[in-house]
């Protein structure tokens, strides 16, 4: 197992090389990257900023709460930090277990108390110049370009 | 006694800094130091109750602040 919140582009492949194992019978990577469009915008990147020390804490906790949870150990999760292009890659999370159901489930599981909990914000840029940060729970507050 | 706050993302924007050193009263708990900032912010941009970390852990509003604490205020958080 392992977490950590990184400044540099991701490799998904050697993530996966990292979880895998003849003890597996099911390895699941999930790659979340910047999309085009958000809330009808034509975003054209993101920028992702965090508390690093409490993010990496927290990531690490996850991690763990997900190995005690499903059984494995074999999960690796990195997120990255910086300006991100569309289709850039912002966060990996590998997991490998003997059968498939858990390992769909711990990788589920890892993303959305990542969403939950970890302090990691974005800022979209749009194609129109502006750029805003990135409230899941309300409305944007914009700023100009 | 001094503790050290920290904005991130629009939060930082609401101060002007990311970082700022601060004297409050002995035996403060978070929630008092949140009524403090709230007027340093005349126009409201912080929400009534935002997310508080003492030291890179999440925290109540009734947690006892010590000398030379951490205080992070949390916007919503939107990694992934």
């Amino acid at each position: 197992m392992r977490a950590a919140v990184v400044p540099t582009p991701l490799d998904a492949t050697a993530l996966l090389a990292e979880v895998a194992s003849v003890a597996n019978g099911a390895s699941i990577v999930f790659v979340g990257t910047v999309r085009e469009v958000n809330e009808g915008r034509a975003v054209s990147g993101i920028e992702y900023t965090a508390y690093e020390a409490m993010a990496a804490r927290e990531l690490e906790a996850i991690v763990t709460e997900a190995v005690s949870r499903f059984g494995t150990s074999d999960i690796v999760v990195e997120h990255r930090l910086g300006r991100m292009g569309l289709g850039e890659a912002s966060v990996v999370i590998a997991v490998a277990h003997p059968h498939r159901a858990e390992a769909y489930d711990a990788s589920r599981f890892v993303i959305e108390e990542l969403k939950r909990r970890v302090p990691i914000w974005k800022r979209e840029e749009y194609v129109d110049g502006t750029r805003a940060w990135v409230d899941p729970t309300a409305a944007r507050a914009e700023v100009g370009p | 006694m001094t503790i050290t706050a920290l904005f991130f993302a629009s939060y930082a924007d609401v101060f002007g800094r990311g970082r700022m050193e601060m004297e409050v009263p002995n035996g403060s708990t978070v929630g008092e130091l949140l009524r403090h900032l709230h007027s340093l912010d005349p126009e409201r941009r912080l929400p009534p109750a935002p997310l508080v970390a003492v030291n890179e852990r999440y925290a109540r509003p009734d947690q006892v602040l010590r000398h030379g604490d951490e205080v992070a205020v949390i916007p919503p958080v939107a990694g992934g």
